[in-house]
């Protein structure tokens, strides 16, 4: 069931967005927006598309696992399960009753930087929405209870089991990150947590996380679809005039670090086949080289005729698959390759393919006809977004992305104004400045079979 | 230009906070909803072309993309049944050399275009899509068309999936959810039916695969008359029928017959336990054979299915998830083809809450039969479904899902028309009806993928039938 899931991928699929081609250039992607502040802090954005007779409520909380201490890990999604639960007038199970009685759909997501939830559903419904999530904005404190959270608790450590300890390599992730980043690091743990953390949370901590970063003034709200700007500005000042705004929130801005040396480690699972994963430190989204470092994940492994599918899965046949992306967060980022050997093989001779590939495009660059290629993909991902205003990553999800990475709801053609610019030069250079940084390998392999993992000395650069 | 929206929304908001807002505002109850926009669905225009191909076109010029997809009678229920996987191999042979073109040079190409090009096979068809950029549609479809009409099947290119296709299923092993799709359709269907073979072939069948069966369920099925066009997009009808006849008019028919299989009659209730030790949560299927989706009781249908697995408030994902905390999620569904497809319902719980998630499982299924359901809750699930529906059409590829399961069930295009008053006239009779004509309550396989050793005992004390242990085939463990 796809509800109330986390989804870091998110950040990435959206950031993979770009690329406008010449012909296309006179007709400029906009999505035209007008904006209000409420006098309690409330940020609104307003997108009218009247396609189809439906509307979208997409509200951003400025707050995400980032903002956890360690101890705590995983509560900023824990509490997230809680805004479903009732608050004082919309007693227990009526939120989701409620709308889906009115034909709509829900849902949230947390990620390291933000926290959001949406409805989606015919137009008559706005009202109630915003009733709904007005109630939980300013009145859930009476609401938030001890059984409540420990019945969320079980769900969420049941999300834990069934999303990473059931899935075969499902803890490689934390892995990765406890070494990635240094101990205490608001980056250095996974969104969902670990199960002692989830276990530790109390009622006061989640009535803290509470008043401090579910305030009308660290959220944004898009209200998109099938609306008239002037009937929601009156909607929302009936519904979420009255909230008092809390106290000013400072983030956590956690610093930019980079590793000292290469960090080797072997994780051994219930898995058929050794899977090797790189991790670089990169630069946070929208810094000068995030472009460019998404362009170079799609020389490398996207599509077919990728220069590591080629070699690797195509003709060496020594791996099934082989993967790369920049995971740009807010404040810092991460590149990531990462392969599973074929029988047979092991992750020394797939760390030696994928070091000669990063040295040659750092060598020589790739061709402009590769830039262009993985240009063009952009554009069309770009174009299938625009078709769609709810939901995760609909318009709506978009226009408050972009409002709290770059201070401006409507950045696609700037966004993609960005991939444009992207030479071949610039990807060669990255691949120079980044790839051959220290990182972290680490080798998932089957129990009982840590000879398969990729060594420091077998894996020659 | 934001500025100034904003200097006019201030003023706004001061004119509606003295008139609205505060102490106006009764929080004690939600408010009431307006009348419900009325629906406005897409119309479609058909076309053939002189070799029986059908053309169906969907116009959405909201923004310059265009989805196609060809749909054809290719699909698994066609394996022979030493052959399992061979349909959907075939399918994904399509795009590994076409034309003049090899394996990699499609896959560049596509990407060049900007383009999304697929193809796949599920039981009843194969599909081929596309989805591309208006301003590049000609040379997409140019790819597209070498792809479904001329694909080379070249040896090698076999050899090579072959063996990605036999790792594949080695790490099947890995995912206990994918253990269980696997093992409830062969129990439930049993291997003498299309529908109880793994789509995806087992070993011995992958190890088979060649170029000759290749080529002739492609020169069998893979013909115009037993194929449709849908077109979703930024065109129109003339320019679709244009673009498409340039391609696929000289596509030739040739003689097909498709056999149909009987599933194994059902035993009586029992579990089938498969083995993963280890595992952290147990994955459960719950269910029967089911129904086709010609079925005259579809909408009744659906509406039990939402009431008891196949939405958030359904009873099944509310009784184990929101008050029991068994498990992240749990759902039912109705999985409809040509022929009576599945009936499940589902979940993966905490292992040590596997006897006790089994009970609660198994008294939804029977209250569900055994008593009418209340006015409200029937109400929310034919509200939630029929108002729903607008939102399935916002976009190309979401038309072009809703209008390629009528091509694909043989169903009228104007399907949709009558959808919400069909909906609308499901009572709470029906839905009982449904429910006990269509949960098998005395025959039900009970799926359980888990580690055994933590299992076993709670799971045979439930005394809800006999225990069977699996593997993940379906097949009897000695």
């Amino acid at each position: 069931m796809k509800r109330r899931t986390r989804t870091t991928a998110l950040l990435a699929v959206l950031a993979l967005a770009c690329g406008l081609p010449a012909t296309l250039a006179a007709q400029a992607l906009r999505v035209p927006h007008t904006t209000f502040t409420l006098r309690n802090g409330l940020k609104v954005i307003v997108h009218e598309d009247h396609s189809v007779p439906i509307v979208t409520v997409n509200t951003w909380y400025h707050v995400g696992s980032g903002d956890e201490r360690p101890g705590r890990t995983g509560f900023a999604h824990l509490f997230e399960h809680l805004m479903f639960m009732g608050s004082q007038h919309v007693p227990t199970g009526q939120f989701d009753q409620l709308l889906e009685a009115a034909g709509a759909d829900n849902n949230g997501s947390t990620t390291e930087d933000r926290t959001n939830y949406f409805e989606d559903g015919p137009t008559n419904a706005l009202p109630l929405m915003l009733y709904l999530d007005s109630d939980r904005m300013g009145f859930i404190m009476p609401e938030l209870t001890p059984e409540k959270v420990d019945l969320q608790r079980g769900v969420v450590q049941n999300e834990r089991r069934q999303s990473y300890e059931n899935q075969p390599y499902g803890l490689a992730e934390e892995n990765i990150l406890r070494r990635l980043y240094p101990q205490g690091h608001a980056y250095s743990w996974p969104v969902i947590g670990s199960m002692a953390d989830l276990s530790a949370a109390t009622i006061e901590d989640v009535r803290d996380f509470s008043r401090t970063y579910y305030t009308s003034n660290n959220a944004t709200m898009v209200v998109a679809g099938d609306v008239n700007p002037a009937a929601v500005r009156s909607l929302m000042e009936r519904y979420f005039g009255e909230i008092r705004r809390g106290p000013a929130v400072t983030r956590n801005q956690p610093p930019a670090v980079n590793l000292e040396a290469d960090v080797y480690a072997t994780l051994e699972d219930r898995v058929q086949l050794p899977r090797v994963y790189n991790a670089w430190h990169s630069v946070r989204a929208f810094a000068p080289d995030d472009a460019a470092l998404n362009v170079l994940s799609d020389v490398l492994a996207s599509g077919k005729s990728s220069r590591l599918y080629r070699r690797m899965v195509y003709e060496m046949q020594i791996a099934t698959q082989v993967t790369a992306y920049h995971d740009a967060l807010k404040a810092d980022g991460s590149f990531r390759v990462l392969s599973t050997a074929r029988p047979g093989h092991d992750l020394n001779e797939l760390q030696r393919v994928i070091d000669e590939e990063i040295r040659r495009v750092a060598e020589t660059g790739p061709t402009p006809r590769e830039v262009e290629r993985i240009y063009n993909q952009n554009e069309a991902s770009f174009l299938g977004r625009m078709e769609r205003v709810g939901s995760f990553g609909g318009k709506a999800d978009q226009l408050a992305f972009y409002d709290y990475f770059v201070g401006t709801p409507d950045y696609f053609q700037a966004d993609l104004d960005r991939y444009r610019r992207v030479t071949p030069a610039d990807v060669q250079r990255v691949a120079r400045e980044y790839l051959q940084r220290h990182r972290v390998v680490l080798s998932v392999v089957p129990q009982g079979r840590p000879e398969l993992a990729a060594t420091q000395t077998g894996g020659a650069r | 230009m934001n500025r100034r929206v904003f200097a006019l929304a201030s003023l706004a908001t001061v004119v509606s906070a003295a008139g609205l807002s505060a102490q106006g505002l009764d929080r004690t109850r939600p408010p009431a909803l307006g009348p419900a926009p009325a629906l406005r669905l897409p119309s479609v225009q058909t076309a053939t072309l002189p070799n029986r191909l059908r053309l169906a076109v969907i116009e959405m010029h909201e923004v310059p993309v265009v989805d196609i997809s060809i749909v054809i009678d290719a699909g698994a229920v066609a394996d022979p049944a030493d052959l399992p996987g061979l349909a959907t191999f075939t399918a994904n042979m399509l795009d590994e050399g076409a034309g003049r073109r090899s394996a990699l040079e499609i896959s560049e190409e596509a990407d060049f275009l900007g383009a999304s090009l697929g193809t796949t096979a599920g039981y009843d068809v194969a599909s081929v899509f596309l989805h591309v950029p208006k301003r590049q549609l000609r040379p997409a479809l140019d790819l597209m068309a070498d792809v479904v009409l001329r694909p080379t099947f070249a040896d090698s290119e076999i050899a090579r999936q072959r063996e990605l296709r036999r790792t594949a299923i080695l790490q099947q092993r890995d995912q206990p959810v994918a253990m269980a799709n696997t093992s409830f359709p062969a129990i439930i269907f049993g291997d003498q039916h299309p529908y109880g073979r793994p789509l995806g072939g087992n070993e011995a069948s992958t190890a088979m695969l060649s170029r000759d069966q290749v080529s002739q369920l492609y020169q069998t099925y893979y013909r115009p008359e037993h194929a449709r066009v849908l077109v979703v997009g930024d065109v129109t009808l003339a320019e679709a029928e244009r673009l498409v006849s340039e391609r696929f008019g000289a596509w030739e028919n040739g003689p097909s017959v498709v056999a149909r299989s009987r599933a194994a009659e059902p035993a009586a209730r029992t579990v089938y336990l498969v083995d993963k030790p280890g595992a952290a949560q147990s994955v459960i299927r719950i269910g029967n054979v089911g129904v086709a989706r010609s079925t005259e009781d579809y909408f009744p249908l659906q509406v039990l299915n939402t009431i008891l697995g196949g939405s958030f408030t359904s009873r099944l994902n509310q009784n184990l998830r929101e008050t029991h905390g068994y498990t992240y999620g749990a759902n039912s569904q109705f999985v409809m083809r040509q022929s009576a497809g599945p009936f499940q319902a589902g979940s993966s719980v905490q292992s040590s809450k596997t006897d006790s998630a089994l009970i609660e499982f198994m008294r939804e299924l029977r209250r569900i039969r055994d008593e009418e359901v209340p006015q409200a809750e029937l109400d929310k699930a034919k509200a939630y479904i029929a108002l729903g529906l607008p939102g399935n059409f916002e976009t190309t590829q979401g038309a072009a899902a809703q209008f390629r399961e009528l091509l694909t069930y043989g169903l009228p295009l104007e399907y949709y028309d009558s959808y919400v008053q069909r909906i609308n006239a499901v009572t709470a009779a029906d839905v009982q009806r449904v429910a006990r004509r269509y949960i098998d309550i005395d025959h039900l396989a009970i799926v359980v993928v888990g580690d055994r050793s933590q299992i076993e005992a709670g799971v045979r004390a439930l005394n809800e039938g006999p225990i069977s242990v699996r593997d993940m085939w379906g097949q009897e463990v000695r």
